[in-house]
């Protein structure tokens, strides 16, 4: 479904990603650890077409097709979701707008007929429901004054709602309780399907408990220093970072190396 | 020809055609402003109140006392039964090319206590009550002036003690393309409401796109104690037009003043709006919307004097700025000593959509009292580019997402007006002038 060759991305010329090789099939998850700063969320946010980070090298093939040159819209509806690390406020737009717009582009973008108000309102309510969120939020602006919890769970929502084949979750469950962490598991869970695949963003073993990955990375320094099983995960909790050789690698700048 | 000699040859030919001429106290009034306005002729940029707005092209156009006499009268009938509020909604007085039109006007009934009127027909019939409202007033500016010269017409709306009138009066102010071409169009209002009293005034103007005029309005409202005035002004003016125009309010104690101003239309608009505090206890909302683009130009000046404790007044302006469009605002706060207790806050926010456009904001405070609250703050940006990529990472075109983000900035001062028919007008404009505007619209 996705392959990533040597991807390398920048910002202000600064080299942020700087070779990325990841390969995701249907029905996959991956989980992505990595220090902080390691370049996590700019592998996340350049799969969903910021164009912040400038592509310096490498493809990304997403069921086939070169989805560099798309806009990020073209992407979110040809199935690509990004969870945001941190969603943004966008005061004055409601959160039923957004998502109502998005659902009517991507449906007719699938080439299914727009829902009519009612049944939208059905659809999201139900998956509110799921999402244990209270129904308030919907009429509040997007995002705006959510607790952290609240607006992750937002995030989720929207992926219920949208339905992606490629979902990223960049670290959904930073911030939240308990409770809330096995809701939105559940929420990820429902989703997953031998044609969807994920990747999550995750610094914790925790959401790896409720929604065990098929595969483990380490991205450190902007490169992929370790794949693993879900052990990793669990070795990785106990021992940290440090151990790895390959961090310490890719830690080098890479002119030195 | 300068533009005194001009402006003299002008009134000398169209005064006998001005009404109240046989009144003296309102030829001497009109004598006076012409030599204030001969005096000093247009202003130009080295006045600090005209720093950033250049009336060059006004004065270059030459414009002629309106003549009243060729408009269109059918389409200007076409634009009443579009732009009227409704059937029911208001008291509505329409003026052609700057002279009331009572075949199109539909005033209702208004309760016992209220007098609405064209102010030409109340110089005719009883000018005497009129008098203390029409001096040449310095402190406002020689538009102020040149609109004493050459008035014509407008509304006159007069409430006696504590009369309420629940519906809206539209006043509107059609300019045609014949009547309006190469003229200057001068409608002079004045709204009095006496002790308690309580009113909404919906000023509205409206042109074709064909030739270059000048509207030159002139507002004057006086509000005694405890009364409550709102006035919104929403400016169509065509696309060539110029557009001048003064509110200038006194408040009385304890009295309210919610004013509401749109700027879309005309190339070049000057908005000068001020209130003055006479006594405790007032309170003024200025409000203002413009969304402009092209080579428009919009300049908004506020002033609010705050004479006297306790007065609390709220002023929020905010932009739209497209095209090499250029907008200033200036907001002015004058507390003066011993008006103590006031609480003034003013904000002026603008969006500039592209590089070209250009704004001057300046909030201008100035404090004689110690005891008071003052804050005030401007904003100039661009859209939000962690915004706009996330309700694009959402499947929303990049043409959308811009216009979502540009109605929820817009939408802030229009969700402020209290009377529907105006506020879904106002949103059915918003939606109109926005890419993807009708999509945005069924959201709803
Ligand atoms: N817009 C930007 N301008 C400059 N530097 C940036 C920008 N975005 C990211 N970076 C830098 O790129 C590096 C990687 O950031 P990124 O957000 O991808 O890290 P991360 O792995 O997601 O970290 P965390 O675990 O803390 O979320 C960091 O050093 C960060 O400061
Ligand atoms: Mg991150």
């Amino acid at each position: 479904m996705l392959e990533i060759r040597n991807l390398q991305a920048s910002v202000d010329g600064k080299p942020i990603l700087r070779g990325i090789d990841l390969s995701v099939k249907a029905g996959e998850v991956h989980a992505i650890m990595g220090p902080n700063g390691s370049g996590k969320s700019t592998l996340a946010q350049v799969l969903a077409g910021r164009d912040t980070f400038a592509v310096t090298g490498g493809t990304v093939f997403y069921q086939g097709v070169d989805i560099l040159p798309m806009a990020p819209e073209e992407r979110a509806r040809e199935g690509i979701f990004l969870a945001f690390q941190y969603p943004v406020e966008i005061p004055g737009v409601s959160n039923v707008y957004l998502l109502k717009a998005a659902l009517n582009n991507i449906r007719q973008h699938r080439g299914q007929a727009e829902l009519d108000a009612m049944e939208f309102l059905a659809l999201i309510k139900q998956k509110m429901k799921q999402m244990e969120m209270n129904e308030d939020l919907l009429y509040r602006a997007v995002n705006e004054g959510f607790s952290g919890g609240e607006k992750k769970r937002n995030e989720i929502l929207q992926m219920a709602v949208l339905e992606p084949k490629l979902a990223i979750l960049d670290e959904t469950d930073s911030g939240l309780d308990i409770d809330a962490l096995q809701i939105v598991a559940k929420g990820i869970n429902a989703l997953r399907s031998p044609q969807r695949a994920m990747i999550l963003v995750t610094h914790y073993q925790r959401l790896l408990d409720y929604v065990v990955p098929d595969f483990v990375h380490v991205l450190a320094q902007g490169k992929i220093v370790r794949s693993g099983g879900k052990e990793l995960a669990l070795e990785l909790e106990e021992r940290g970072y440090g151990w790895l050789e390959g961090a310490e690698a890719a830690a080098r700048p890479a002119e030195n190396a | 020809m300068n533009a005194r000699e001009h402006t003299l040859a002008d009134y000398a030919r169209s005064a006998v055609t001005l009404p109240g001429a046989g009144v003296p106290w309102l030829a001497r009034a009109r004598r006076s402003a012409l030599e204030r306005f001969v005096a000093s002729g247009y202003p130009d940029t080295h006045d600090e109140e005209w720093k950033y707005t250049s009336v060059a092209a006004i004065e270059k156009q030459a414009f002629r006392a309106a003549s009243h006499r060729d408009g269109d009268l059918a389409a200007a009938a076409s634009l009443v039964d579009q732009l009227a509020l409704g059937p029911g909604a208001g008291h509505l007085l329409v003026f052609v090319d700057g002279r009331h039109c009572p075949s199109l006007s539909v005033p209702g009934r208004l309760p016992a206590g209220a007098h609405m009127t064209s102010i030409g027909e109340e110089f005719e019939t009883a000018p005497e009550s009129l008098e203390a409202y029409f001096a040449d007033d310095d402190q406002e500016t020689i538009f102020a002036a040149l609109n004493t010269v050459f008035m014509a017409d407008g509304a006159y709306l007069h409430l006696a003690r504590g009369v309420v009138v629940e519906q809206p009066v539209h006043l509107l102010f059609i300019a045609t393309q014949d009547g309006a071409a190469g003229a200057i169009i001068s409608p002079r209002n004045l709204i009095v409401a006496e002790e308690g009293a309580q009113a909404t005034v919906i000023e509205h103007y409206v042109g074709t796109d064909g030739a270059p005029y000048l509207t030159n309005a002139l507002t004057r409202i006086s509000a005694a104690a405890n009364a409550s005035l709102t006035h919104y002004k929403l400016q169509q003016e065509g696309a060539q037009a110029f557009h001048v125009a003064g509110i200038h309010a006194r408040q009385a104690q304890g009295s309210r003043l919610s004013s509401h101003s749109t700027t879309l239309g005309a190339v070049l608009t000057r908005n000068d709006i001020s209130t003055a505090f006479t006594a405790p206890g007032c309170e003024a909302t200025l409000d203002g919307l413009y969304l402009v683009g092209g080579r428009q130009h919009v300049d908004n000046h506020t002033r609010i004097d705050h004479g006297a404790p306790h007065g609390t007044s709220h002023e929020f302006y905010r932009g739209v700025l497209d095209g090499r469009s250029r907008a200033v605002f200036n907001g002015k706060v004058l507390v003066h000593p011993g008006a103590q207790k006031t609480n003034a806050h003013q904000a002026n926010h603008n969006l500039l959509l592209s590089r070209d456009a250009e704004i001057d904001s300046k909030p201008q405070l100035e404090i004689y009292a110690d005891d008071v609250k003052c804050t005030h703050g401007a904003t100039i940006g661009q859209l939000d580019d962690n915004q706009l990529f996330y309700l694009r990472a959402r499947g929303v075109s990049e043409t959308m997402a811009r216009s979502l983000l540009v109605h929820a900035f817009a939408h802030d001062v229009v969700e402020r007006i209290r009377v529907a028919a105006l506020r879904s007008r106002l949103e059915q404009i918003l939606f109109s002038r926005l890419p993807q505007g009708e999509r945005i619209r069924a959201l709803a």
